[in-house]
């Protein structure tokens, strides 16, 4: 004796089978292609939802502010900050300091490790010697080695700088060399046939190429930066985003740690904008051949 | 100088699968292609056609063989020493052999005009000369209204068509086709069989022309030889002149429903089919 009758069965089956298979395709899309549709909405919902629940814990008394300020309270510290300043210093000296070692290290980074990494990829000798190098050190957490960076370069700019510098390096080294080879062997080899020289496929081919990985190489990059500056300016800083929240946490300002966090994720959320629209103006065909 | 290439008992081996074992690409192909001559290669998948194609271009080197580029004025040494003629052999590209690939090989950073006029760019050339000789042959392919859109913007068919007139934008003494028509609709591809039937006409450029296709194969051809794979062999070769004689008439149908073209056009069927049954 079944549990439905035929007919019900069937409406089930029905039911179960098209829930197998992918929704129609709408307008501009293309069938059962992955992740279909805009996310943007959900998005700012779950954003708006977050938010909200912050607020309705923290102005209801369900959390302690100690464990969790209110968005007030954090904001009201943000703009505390900015006029009167923490630990001696103003919220934008704070910004400043940690933006000069974050971008200062991802300049010299960008300069030296694409380089090294496009020679990884072109040159034999070059990949010899640098790959076991980068990929040794590439695993290893910067805590582990920021006493060395500290013995070797002092408390100064100098070892803040090497150890983001040095989180960067492997990223960025890595992907230009991936870059280097995503070039399609026909590409080089019709540049060859209209006469190149091997330095003006390495200029007018090569380089290009390996562009579209670069740029991804670099958002990478600037992101263990963010990381890795926290742990930078817990030596010997006087000022920085990092050193605000770990200086705010040892006087239990959780309002600061929270603001001193928001103004992290700003910041390396505005750099990345500005990446992605970097990387429309520069390698529109990225993803199209 | 008129341009002559020499292939001399070429073999090209690949490493198979299995350890120790290799796979024989061509064995003992000897060909001579001399200025004027139009040279199709015709032949199922897999016989060696592109193999040949790349061994001519210089992008692989023989197992065995030699292949020399030079001025032979229609004497070719009887025996060819290694020593003697090192100075012409081919090791590699050079831009009096040009190239239109299979899948069109172009730049995607580059928009049209810029990838056709690439190898003016190469060699130095200003800009206004060389976009001036670019538009020409994007003209000739039907391509000009098209000279400021990115590669990703075209259709295969007009990709190919772009990667056509890099080429023959290039000006070299040789064009090695692998496969150019292959992604066009049936009538792009005979304008552009007769557009490069109108060019090789005017500059006498040697060609080396690869196709699947039996009717193009005979139209175009003044040489049609005939591939054989494992190993990828030259089995047949044909004297053919139904290009020239479109040339002389301009009329492609009257010229391909001639008696003699389709009685031409069923051996060769033939020929393949038996081949396919052997195999």
């Amino acid at each position: 004796m079944s549990l439905f009758d035929e007919k019900q069965r069937r409406a089930v089956m029905r039911t179960f089978n098209e829930l197998r298979r992918a929704a129609p395709a709408k307008p501009g899309e293309q069938y059962g292609a992955p992740g279909n549709g805009s996310s943007v909405t959900l998005s700012l919902v779950t954003i708006v939802a977050l938010f909200a629940l912050w607020y309705a814990a923290t102005n209801g008394g369900w959390v302690k502010p100690l464990f969790l300020p209110s968005p007030q309270a954090v904001w009201m510290q943000l703009v505390d900050v900015s006029q009167e300043g923490f630990a001696d210093q103003t919220l934008l000296a704070h910004i400043g300091w940690s933006a000069l070692r974050v971008f200062g290290a991802f300049l010299l980074a960008v300069l030296t490790a694409i380089p090294v990494g496009i020679m990884m990829g072109v040159n034999r000798v070059a990949r010899g010697i640098f790959d076991p190098l980068v990929e040794f050190y590439r695993p290893l957490p910067p805590l582990a080695y920021l006493p060395l960076v500290v013995i070797w370069m002092g408390i100064g700019e100098g070892s803040k700088i090497l150890l983001i510098y040095l989180a960067m390096f492997a990223p960025l080294a890595l992907s230009a060399r991936a870059g280097v080879k995503s070039v399609a062997i026909e590409q080089i080899h019709a540049a060859y046939s209209m006469g190149a020289s091997r330095g003006q496929v390495l200029r007018h081919v090569i380089m290009p190429a390996a562009l579209p990985e670069v740029l991804t190489g670099m958002r990478i990059a600037i992101g263990f930066g963010w990381t890795t500056l926290v742990a930078a300016e817990m030596v010997a800083a006087t000022a920085g985003l990092g050193f605000m929240v770990l200086t705010a946490s040892k006087f239990m300002a959780t309002d600061v740690v929270i603001m001193g966090i928001l103004v992290i994720g700003a910041m390396a959320l505005l750099f990345d904008l500005g990446m992605r629209w970097l990387e429309r103006k520069l390698v529109p065909w990225k993803g199209k051949v | 100088m008129a341009l002559s290439l020499k292939i001399h008992d070429v073999s090209v081996l690949y490493p198979g699968q299995q350890k120790g074992q290799q796979v024989s690409a061509l064995s003992g192909v000897n060909l001579d292609i001399a200025a004027g001559d139009f040279v199709v290669a015709l032949g199922a998948s897999g016989c060696g056609k592109t193999t040949l194609l790349n061994l001519m271009a210089g992008f692989i080197q023989p197992s065995s063989g030699v292949i020399t580029l030079g001025d032979f004025q229609g004497q070719v040494p009887q025996e060819v020493s290694r020593g003697a003629e090192l100075r012409d052999q081919v090791t590699g590209p050079g831009a009096e052999r040009g190239v239109v690939f299979q899948k069109h090989a172009l730049l995607p950073w580059l928009n049209v005009l810029d990838n056709v006029a690439f190898g003016l760019k190469l060699r130095g050339i200003p800009k206004a000369e060389r976009e001036q000789r670019a538009m020409h042959f994007l003209e000739l392919t039907g391509l000009a209204d098209f000279r400021g859109h990115a590669i990703y913007q075209l259709s295969g068919g007009m990709q190919q068509r772009v990667g056509i007139a890099r080429a023959l934008t290039n000006d070299p003494q040789m064009l090695l086709l692998d496969e150019p028509l292959g992604a066009l609709d049936a009538l792009t591809r005979e304008r552009l069989q007769e557009l490069i039937l109108g060019i090789w006409q005017s500059t006498r450029k040697m060609m080396f022309f690869i196709t699947h296709d039996v009717e193009e194969a005979l139209f175009m051809a003044t040489r049609l030889i005939i591939m054989s794979p494992r190993p990828g062999r030259i089995t047949h070769e044909f004297s053919v002149d139904f290009g020239k004689r479109f040339l002389a008439c301009r009329d492609a149908r009257a010229v391909k429903s001639s008696p003699d073209f389709i009685a031409l056009r069923e051996q060769i069927l033939s020929i393949i089919h038996g081949d396919e049954e052997a195999a």
